[in-house]
């Protein structure tokens, strides 16, 4: 077990965003949370990565108790999250942004040969590594963001709605490029509304509904179960 | 006197005017950029470097040591600042910080005029003289304060090494990071505190430099004198564009050089060689740039801060607002 | 609920009538008292709480921070200064007036009764409100801090045109002789104006449209509600009532320079504002009454041991300490409910005028 939810309450002044989820993820794996706008998703991964403190329940990854920990300690751990709408600097170069993501480490050499590798996973960034990051197309940015996340050698990876805004094409780069990130071992919580997209991807997946876990499962089990198809998939 | 020397002469002047509020505008413009507080304590700051300043020097400690205790204390001041009244009320609306730092300065002038008073110091306080800042430079016709060639030089150097600092370290790639979007910052792993800090630290030590400079210029110490500084770093900050350090620097130079203008203008009247303009047009300025725009000078510049906050709010430089994370 | 109306206006009119009975019985105590620190102390707080209610109006109900009003009260101070001087004073005191200024002398009476100071008053409170109008029209389109600071351009702007008008403020000398008309009834008089004024409008649909484009400039304009008016209006008014505070100010202190209408005062009144709660009418009552009492009571200690600094610190302190834990004031926006004193179950507290969220 990487990380596990139990009970997790969060609220918004008076409003309880999220009323008590329970959730596991193991190491290696890709799970997905999906549901409708406002279900709670992004939510539960700002409390996850520290930007929110539960109300109540517990948060664990691997020994450590996360709720009372400050985001930067969080992110110590190896925990990245790749917030929703990519949030790059865009006043800062590419490279500076890349550079960023690895500011907490101490092995320098090692950073660079990252870099490269996050080249490699999206020439074009390449390409712009001089450009201003507010410069770059939505696509481009949310593979910065993406890129940015995977500097810190995340052990666990916070995806939050990758897809959004981008062009379909843009957007099956982005997930092959998920899929290749499982495939080189790095543990994934993805957040999506696409649900199609992410259920082809994930090994299990929970749906939230107003704040709560109304359904969970392996993720081919829930592709095609019949509530998931008529509410997420439009079948 | 002819008029390319007095325009060098005035030049000399505006830069070195000018170093002084970029210096001080810096500090205002990085820890609004990160905060977004306008901290007008800063003014407070400058004034109490001075008084630390003068102080040591008449406890007659040798100028390098007065100069470390100088800006050490205002860095401390500084943090101190931060740490006691602003972070308690981080998140809080704007209007509800910009007035806790009038309560900070509050707290700043009136502890100055207690401990002058405690310390038996007359109010205001002479500055005590230093030698290798008084006197002038003579170059042929040309006549410049030493102290303004310090600012101007000394102003520079320091520019230099912050814009160095901001842009090839990794603390300083925080800073502007943060500054562009703070709670995407700590994603990142960047410890925001640390780096408020060191916003508020940095600022808080270029203040005190500027506040020596400023304090030889005017001779003497009050405890108010930091009010009108901060201001003008302020409209410095606005003018070159709020919230970026190189719009603070554009600014603050903007600044010194409108000031200056505007002092120096009316005295052309009275050295403009006849045969370079008509004695027709000359008396026409002699009558119309009053011979001393000087006291209207602050209410000029409010004017202008005025204008660019409506016309052009983000300044020279300009930067859009950009949208945060929530 | 279901009195008969004139029950309930009776009712309502109750509270409020009571402590206004009490008040006049404590003026008259205190005139013929003739203890005069403490008719100083009380003429100070009736000064102070015309500034508050204002500054209350303008910066507490629509959000808009002013830093600038106190020159408001600097023009209005010295308007009616200059126009009450009687005519020899005037030639020797003001000699380069200009010729129509020159002329005029506001220091007539209808028997004893000054009539040329309240008509000094107004034409100077009305003149403010024309230079408010016009430099409202200009700032008000700014908002949070930005406005904040040009109007504390404004307060800087002024007091550089009074040190340089020299002919007709003096400059930078004392401008002194002021006829100390100000005593505890005109001051009070007014304040009690100023008090219902200001209350009424917090009750009118402008004063809901006030506090709906504070609370959130863009949904209310998206329903409708235009930002400037009721900024405008705010502005307007509250500048006539510090005019007004300047010109009893003048009369009471008798002189003074452009130095006294500066930051230090404008501290001051924002700390009273802050304390008593920005947008709460009993909430400024309050917060005058401490911080006036409070200043007068930390000056006894300054003034034998010469420790000036102290008051400044001491209130300064208050200031953050409100701030940080308190951030709405001490009565924030609601209102002691002084209609309930007399009905069951009445007292203070009140329903808050607005909900707010967090």
């Amino acid at each position: 077990m990487v990380l596990e939810l139990q009970d997790v309450e969060v609220t918004y002044g008076n409003i309880r965003a999220i009323k008590g989820i329970s959730l596991t993820v193991s190491p290696g794996e890709l799970v997905t949370l999906i549901g409708a706008n406002g279900a709670g998703k992004s939510t539960t991964l700002k409390t996850i990565s520290g930007l929110l403190r539960p109300k109540a329940g517990t948060l664990r990854y691997q020994n450590q108790m996360l709720d009372r920990m400050p985001p930067h300690k969080i992110v110590a751990l190896g925990i990245s999250h790749c917030p929703e709408g990519r949030h790059v600097f865009g006043q800062l170069t590419v490279a500076e942004n890349l550079r960023l993501g690895a500011i907490q480490r101490h092995d320098r050499d090692h950073v660079q040969q990252d870099v490269d590798h996050v080249y490699q996973l999206f020439p074009v960034l390449k390409e712009r590594s001089t450009q201003r990051a507010g410069t770059l197309s939505g696509g481009e940015q949310q593979m910065l963001a993406i890129g940015r996340a995977l500097m810190n050698r995340p052990q666990l990876l916070l995806l939050d709605e990758p897809s959004l805004g981008l062009a379909p094409i843009l957007v099956s780069l982005i997930f092959d490029t998920i899929r290749k990130l499982k495939g080189e071992g790095t543990t994934i919580l993805l957040v999506e509304q696409n649900a199609r997209l992410a259920l082809d991807v994930a090994d299990r997946a929970y749906v939230l509904e107003t704040g709560r876990v109304t359904l969970q499962g392996p993720a081919k089990e829930l592709r095609h179960n019949p509530q998931v198809e008529h509410t997420y998939l439009g079948t | 006197m002819n008029i390319v020397f007095y325009s060098l002469q005035q030049l000399v002047n505006a830069l070195s005017i000018g170093s002084l509020y970029a210096l001080m505008a810096v500090g205002l413009a990085m820890v609004f950029s990160i905060l977004r507080l306008i901290n007008f304590a800063h003014g407070d700051l400058i004034m109490v470097a001075a008084y630390f300043a003068a102080f040591a020097l008449l406890a007659k400690l040798p100028l390098g040591v007065t100069i470390l205790l100088m800006i050490g204390g205002a860095v401390l001041v500084g943090l101190l600042m931060e740490r006691v009244a602003y972070r308690p009320i981080r998140g809080a609306p704007d209007v509800a910080a910009l007035l806790t730092s009038f309560a900070v300065g509050q707290i700043l002038q009136n502890g100055t005029l207690l401990v002058t008073r405690l310390m038996q110091k007359p109010n205001p306080l002479a500055f005590p003289v230093i030698g290798a800042l008084s006197g002038v430079f003579t170059f042929g016709a040309i006549t410049i304060p030493r102290v303004n060639v310090v600012s101007l030089g000394l102003g520079i150097v320091l520019l230099v090494l912050l814009s160095l600092f901001v842009t090839r370290t990794d603390l300083g790639l925080s800073m502007r990071a943060a500054a562009e979007d703070l709670p995407a910052a700590r994603l990142m792993g960047i410890d925001t505190n640390r780096v408020i800090a060191t916003a508020f630290g940095i600022g808080s030590g270029l203040a005190a430099v500027a506040g020596l400079l400023f304090a030889v210029q005017a001779g003497q110490l009050t405890p108010y004198m930091g009010f009108t500084p901060v201001l003008k770093a302020f409209i410095a900050a606005v003018i070159g564009g709020f919230g970026s350090i190189s719009g603070a620097i554009v600014g603050g130079y903007a600044l010194g050089g409108l000031e200056v203008l505007l002092t120096a203008i009316p005295g052309i009247g009275d050295i403009l060689p006849p045969n370079m303009v008509s004695p027709g047009v000359q008396a026409w300025l002699k009558q119309w740039l009053p011979s001393s725009l000087t006291s209207y000078r602050d209410a000029f510049v409010f004017v202008v801060l005025i204008l660019v906050l409506l016309f052009r709010p983000n300044g020279i430089v300009g930067r859009r607002e950009r949208e945060e994370m929530g | 609920m279901n009195l008969p109306t004139q029950e309930r206006i009776l009712e309502r009119a109750a509270g409020p009538g009571v402590a206004v009975l009490a008040l006049g019985l404590l003026l008259i105590i205190l005139q013929a008292a003739g203890l005069a620190f403490w008719q100083g102390f009380v003429i100070n707080i009736g000064i102070f709480l015309i500034l508050v209610l204002s500054l209350n109006l303008s910066n507490g109900f629509t959000g808009v921070f002013s830093l600038g009003h106190i020159g408001f009260m600097a023009l209005g101070a010295y308007t009616s200064a200059i126009l009450t001087l009687p005519l020899h004073e005037k030639q020797e005191y003001l000699p380069n007036l200009p010729t129509w200024l020159a002329g005029t002398h506001f220091d007539f009476r209808l028997g004893s009764f000054p009539v040329g100071f309240l008509a000094a008053t107004l034409i100077a409170a009305l003149l403010v409100s024309l230079v408010a109008l016009l430099v409202g029209l200009v700032l008000m389109r700014l908002s949070g801090h930005f406005v904040a600071v040009a109007t504390l351009g404004f307060l800087v702007i002024i007091r550089v045109l009074l040190f340089n008008a020299d002919n007709l403020t003096r400059g930078s000398r004392t401008f002194s002789n002021v006829t100390p008309y100000t005593n505890l009834w005109w001051v009070w008089a007014w304040a009690l104006l100023t008090i219902y004024i200001v209350w009424r409008v917090k009750q009118s649909p402008m004063g809901r449209a006030m506090y709906a484009q504070r609370e959130d400039r863009w949904s209310a304009q998206s329903i409708g509600i235009e930002v400037m008016p009721p900024r405008l209006f705010a502005f307007v008014v509250s500048a006539f009532f510090t005019a007004v505070a300047g010109s009893l100010y003048a009369h009471f202190i008798t002189s003074f320079s452009p130095t006294v209408f500066y930051f230090d005062l404008t501290f001051k009144v924002i700390t009273m504002l802050v304390v008593g709660g920005m947008g709460s009418v009993s909430g400024s009552i309050v917060g005058t009454v401490l911080i006036v009492g409070l200043s007068e009571a930390l000056r006894r200690i300054e003034d034998p041991t010469q420790l000036y600094g102290i008051s400044g610190i001491v209130l300064a302190v208050l200031f953050i300490l409100i701030i940080i834990f308190r951030r709405d004031g001490l009565l924030g926006q609601r209102e002691i409910a002084l209609d309930r004193l007399f009905m069951k179950g009445g007292g203070t507290g009140g329903e808050p005028y607005i909900t707010n969220a967090d």
